[in-house]
This record gives C-alpha cells, structure tokens and sequence, in this order.
C-alpha cells in the first residue's frame, strides 16, 4: 500500500495531469485576473489616489478571487463520474485525498499567481527590483491558507443544492485573516519598511496556516465518510 | 489457499437509512470464498445501497457487515480486497484508459502498476485504445475500462452493479471469463442484475431484494429457472 | 399557550398528546427580566456625563454581543460533540444556537450602528469590535444558508458541524487581523481584574440587563430547538 504522502503525491499528480491536458481552469484564472487587474485600475481616481499605492490590496483582492475560481473545478472532476468513488474505495487514508487535492491547487494557485503578480507590477508601476522574494514568501503563506480553506469547503459545496455558488460564500470570511496581513505586509514592503516591521503579520499568516491546515485536514474525513 | 469454510461476505440485520427512508432493512446472508450471489430485484429495492455499503462507502446504520473477517466500514486492509464497479464509470475522462487503471494500481498498492495495468486492459481486449482519452471512448469501451480498473488489485470480493449494461458481445464474454478466473481464485462475488439468465447462469446463489429486503434467498442448484423467472415477474408486478 | 395536536405514533394510530409550549415560564421571566432592565435603565439609572441618553445603549449592546458569543460557543461545542457521538439532537441544538446567534448578533450591529450615530458621529465605522461582529454575521448566516442547501440530514449535519468548528477557530484570527488593522472602540472596562471603574448603579443595571438577556437567550434557544425536534419528528413521520 502506498504511504499517506505517497498517496496524496499521486491524487496531485493525477489532477494536475487533468488540469495540464484541459488547461480550461487555468486559462480562465490568468484571463480573469488580468482583467481584474485592468478594472480595478479604473474603480480609484489616478489624480488622488497613486496606482502604486493601490498595488497591494488589488494584488490580494485578484489573489483570493482568481484562487477561489480554481477551487471550484478541484472537486467538479471528482463527480463527474464518481470518481470520488475510486479514490474512497482505495486502501489510502482519507487526510490523503484532502492532502493531493490541496498539493494540486496550491500549485495551480502559485501558477496563476506567477502570471498575475509581475502583471500588478507593470500595470501598476510597482518596483519588484529587490523585493521580489520577501514578496513570494508572503505569496507563499497567503496560499497556504487559502488552500487549505478553500479545498475542503469545495469538497463540501460541491455537495449541495447551490453548488459553486456556496464557495465564495463559505470562503470569504476565512479569507480575511489571509488578505489583510498579506496586504499590509505588502504595502510595508513597498514603502521600503524593513521587514522586522511586517513580522507580526507574517506571524498571523503562519499561524493561520498552521492552525487551518491541520483543522481542515481533520475535518475532511466528516465531509465524505457517508 | 481457500479455505471453503471462511466467510467472504457477511452481513447480519444490515440497515442503512437515508433520514427516514430505511433503503436497505434487514438482510442477513453469507457468502464463502468462491461463491457468487445474483442479486434481482425491482429498482428502489435496495440494491444499489447495499452494494455501496458492502463496498464501505457508505456506513451501515444499523446490523453489520464483514468482509473476510473486518467489521465494514473498514480501514484500508479491507478496502484493499474489495474490487467495485458501480453504475457510474468512477473514471477520469480526460485521463487515458492506461492512466486511469495505472493510478488505481498505484493507489491500491500493486506491486508492479504498469504490469498489472496493461494485464488487467490486456483482459478487458482495451489494449489498441488504451491510450486514448476515457472521453473518446464509446460508453461500452468506458465500463470495460471501468471493469478493468476495478479488477487491476485482484480483489478477493468483487461487487458489481448491472456490469452487463452497455457492454457489447465481445465485452459481456471478455467479463464472464474474468469473473470465472476471479471465482476460481477463490474470490467472492455480488452481482446486481436485472437480467435473470445472465444472473442465473453465473450465480451460485440467488436472492431477490424488495423494499430493502430479500424477499427470496436460495443456493442456485435448488432453482428452476423458468419458475424463479415466473416468481420473479409477479414480485416486481406486485411491488410496482 | 397550551394547545392539544394531534400527533401519529409509529403504527400509525392518532394519539392525542398535550403539547409543551413552544415558550413557557421560563420566557416569561426572561421578557419580564429585560422589561425590568429598561424601566431601570431609563427611569432609576443616572445619565452618563459625556454621552448622554446614548449611553443607555449600553445596556443592550454588549449584552447581545455577549449572549451571540455565548450561542457560538453553544455551536461550536455541539459541532464537536455531534462529530463526535453522531447524535442528531446536538445538531439540532447548533443549528438553534446559530439562529438564535444571528438574531442577537444583528441586534448588536443594529444596536451598535444607532450608538455610533450620536457618539462617534457616522452609522457605520470600521472599529475593530464593530467589524468582528459584522463577519461573525456572515460567518453565522453563511452556516445557515449552508444548512438550507443540503437535503440529507446526515450530510447536514456533519457539514455545518464542520463549519460550525472551524467558524469558531476563525473568530480569534479575524479579531486579531482586524484589531491590528485599527480599533476605535471603548476599551473594556466592565471585566477588568481590579474593581470595576462602573458607578455601581450603571453596574447594577448593567449586570440584570446581562442576567435578563442570557435568560432569553436561553428560553430562545429551548424554543427554537423544540421546534427543531417537532420538525423532526413530522418529517420522520411523513417519510422522505
């Protein structure tokens, strides 16, 4: 039998196989966050208010909603055919399941982030020069958390009368512990604070991520045991 | 290596209700290795929620049920013996016949995946297409690709709901055979049908489920076809 | 408020049962409790110098905030405990305590905004306690619109329990990220380990509006969740 994290490597590798050959979720994040990008620039008065200031929250307001898109197909494919079926009838443990779902979409949310993030920079003249890893790291922990969140209230939403449409609003208020750390740490980030200053954020994200991959880990096995 | 005298299946006042609707009420029965029950019935007797109880998806609500043994619902040494074909494909369709049969290989733990796969398609005569996406597939080809996937861990209990439907000549012969190389094996078999002589001519035992209960349960030796058929007609008749 | 229903046995038979009343005593006391409060608060408690009448809101406001917290608490303990024992009645407690929770979570924002309007001079602000309160709404709403998007009882209940736990882990990261973001809010001066910086009037008053308002909560909550079981029993009564 494989072990747990053997398990969970081959169910990410198997949607991300999915995922590669159909390409559909992710083409529809990049182009939705692209377009966020462009429509938020116009919501805020270029005269008052610098783009570059605006930067940080659009980044994480794009991330959560481009990350809750590719949420929505992670468990669609497992219903299609009862798929799920296969994967619940195999000798693996359930936090298995949980776990490759989640390895497979904190890849495909990281992917999309690698298009959207240097997008933000451009279009919002915001100088990545030096900053560009302590801004993966925050990228990083953001994702975590979303993942985690998000994966197993997809693995419920799927289940229910309003289908998708639950998703965002399960999700989005656990999301605010993950944007408003994220975007504030940002904003220190390119005002040129140092970054002792944004530990304390930094902390909340990763304690968030603790906290909530464990719980939503243990939780899974309840939102599929029958 | 089979002991005649295990039992493979068991279950005993096994319930599973959905709220308050009980779907399955009260079957008992025995299965040793290498026997095979025909499971008939009317739809909405029961069938298909025993199945998936049997197969340990879903959790008995009252009763239990054992596979060789282990309590259902099992942990993994129980799912590991259990192969499942369900009226839905439990496939990948953007994945190929090859990758789906291959993960579950891997995911039940088989030895050597890409061996076993390409044995378990070989079996199923899926080789020319077992590289094309399980989409592309005519839905005959998918249940046999379904099939496959169920049997590459040679499961030593093997549930099948109405595995017959949709496959073609080739398909139905190419099923029969593994089920008969499984049974000499000394695995166990639960196969739902609606078709009596398909059902009959494999079964060692026959039973017929009503409103969650088996109306009739017989060893298959001491059953006339034609009076089961007749028997069969006025229960459905009369549940309808 | 007794009234005689007339109820179904499990063999069908009519039996003809007292009902208990949906309220009762100990509702009763509960509104004679917080009627009290009021004639106290605005007849025989002081006016608070720099307020004003305003400040009578804080016999309401953060009582309900109180008796909210208390009903997620309830939830979260019997989420556990539901995922723990499988009993139907701890999911039919959380799923009162929610509702019950999202009334006086309301009252508080409600309460809160009509304070704010006086004192701080705008409806609505972005004060750190004001903001919890607000996503402890959507939190609580969003689990009781999840509850009305699943049919299965069990499925359910095991998915709001799910919520209902983490929904409660939640609550201290959203204090946390939304206090560090800013707070305006008055600093706590009822539970501070000294003596309480209240005149003892305004305490007094403060302390039988939370005594009456956790009465009600609790008479609320007995309420709604003997509604809760009746409508259980209906349903198992007239099958799926």
């Amino acid at each position: 039998m494989p072990d747990a994290l053997g398990a969970a490597l081959l169910i990410a590798r198997k949607d991300l196989a999915i995922e590669f050959r159909t390409r559909t979720a992710f083409f529809s994040a990049v182009v939705f966050a692209l377009l966020g990008i462009v429509i938020f620039f116009f919501a805020w008065d270029p005269t008052a208010v610098a783009a570059v200031d605006l930067a940080p929250g659009v980044l994480w307001v794009i991330f959560t909603f481009s990350g809750l898109l590719g949420l929505h197909r992670s468990f669609g494919v497992e219903l299609a055919d009862r798929a799920i079926d296969g994967l619940l009838g195999a000798p693996i443990p359930r936090e298995s399941i949980y776990l490759g779902k989640a390895m497979a979409n904190l890849v495909f949310v990281i992917a999309v982030q690698v298009i959207a993030i240097p997008a933000i920079a451009l279009f919002y003249d915001m100088p990545l020069g030096g900053r560009v890893l302590a801004l993966a790291g925050i990228a990083l922990l953001a994702a975590i958390g979303l993942v985690a969140v998000g994966t197993l209230f997809a693995a419920m939403a799927v289940n229910t009368r309003l289908g998708e449409l639950l998703l965002p609003m399960l999700s989005l208020p656990f999301f605010v512990p993950i944007v408003i750390p994220a975007a504030q740490a940002t904003a220190r980030l390119f005002a040129g604070r140092p970054v002792a200053e944004s530990m304390g954020w930094l902390k909340i994200l990763l304690a968030y991520d603790i906290v909530f991959v464990a719980a939503c880990m243990m939780a899974f096995p309840h939102t599929i045991e029958e | 290596m089979s002991d005649a005298t295990t039992a493979a299946i068991e279950a005993d006042a096994l319930v599973r209700a959905f709220g308050a609707r009980r779907a399955v009420d009260g079957v008992t029965f025995t299965l040793r290795k290498g026997e095979c029950l025909a499971l008939f019935g009317p739809n909405g007797a029961g069938k298909t929620t025993l199945l998936r109880v049997l197969a340990g998806l879903l959790r008995p609500t009252a009763g239990w049920a054992r596979i060789a043994g282990t309590n259902l619902p099992g942990g993994a040494a129980a799912r590991r013996r259990i192969g499942f074909i369900s009226h839905a494909s439990m496939l990948y369709g953007p994945l190929t016949a090859r990758e789906n049969v291959e993960l579950a290989a891997r995911l039940f733990g088989v030895c050597e995946p890409r061996a076993a796969a390409a044995r378990a398609l070989g079996e199923m005569h899926l080789m020319p297409r077992a590289d094309a996406p399980v989409r592309a597939l005519s839905r005959g080809m998918q249940q046999r690709v379904s099939i496959a996937r169920a049997m590459v861990h040679e499961p030593s209990v093997v549930l099948l709901d109405e595995p017959f439907t949709g496959l073609d000549a080739t398909g139905a012969a190419a099923l029969s055979d593994s089920l008969a190389t499984l049974r000499r094996s000394g695995a166990a078999l639960v196969l739902v049908t609606h078709n009596l002589e398909e059902g009959l001519a494999l079964a060692t035992h026959a039973a017929i489920m009503s409103r969650g209960r088996f109306a009739r349960f017989e060893e298959r030796h001491t059953l006339d076809a034609a009076s089961y058929a007749s028997s069969y007609r006025t229960l459905v008749a009369h549940d309808a | 408020m007794t009234d005689l229903t007339v109820s179904h046995g499990q063999d069908g038979s009519a039996t003809a049962r007292v009902a208990e009343p949906t309220f009762g005593w100990l509702f009763v006391v509960a509104v004679l409790g917080v009627i009290a409060t009021y004639i106290r608060a605005i007849y025989f408690t002081p006016l608070e110098a720099l307020q004003g009448p305003a400040q009578k809101i804080y016999y309401v406001h953060p009582t309900s905030a109180a008796v909210a917290f208390m009903a997620f608490g309830v939830v979260a303990l019997t989420s556990i405990g539901y995922l723990w024992m499988k009993d139907m009645r701890l999911d039919r407690l959380a799923e009162s305590a929610a509702e019950v929770g999202v009334v006086f979570t309301t009252v508080t924002l409600i309460t809160g905004s009509l304070w704010g309007k006086p004192v701080w001079g705008t409806w609505w602000t972005w004060d750190a306690r004001l903001t919890l309160t607000l996503f402890l709404w959507f939190i609580y709403v969003g689990y009781l619109i999840l509850r009305g998007a699943i049919e299965d009882h069990g499925m359910r209940a095991r998915y709001s329990a799910v919520l209902g736990i983490l929904g409660a882990l939640l609550i201290p990261f959203i204090h946390l990220s939304v206090y560090l973001f800013r707070t305006l809010h008055p600093m706590p001066i009822i539970f501070k380990p000294s003596r309480p910086s209240l005149p003892n009037d305004m305490l007094e008053t403060f302390l039988l509006a939370l005594g009456s308002f956790t009465l009600l909560f609790i008479a609320l909550l007995r309420a709604r969740y003997r509604l809760a079981t009746d409508e259980a029993a209906l349903e198992a009564e007239e099958g799926p």
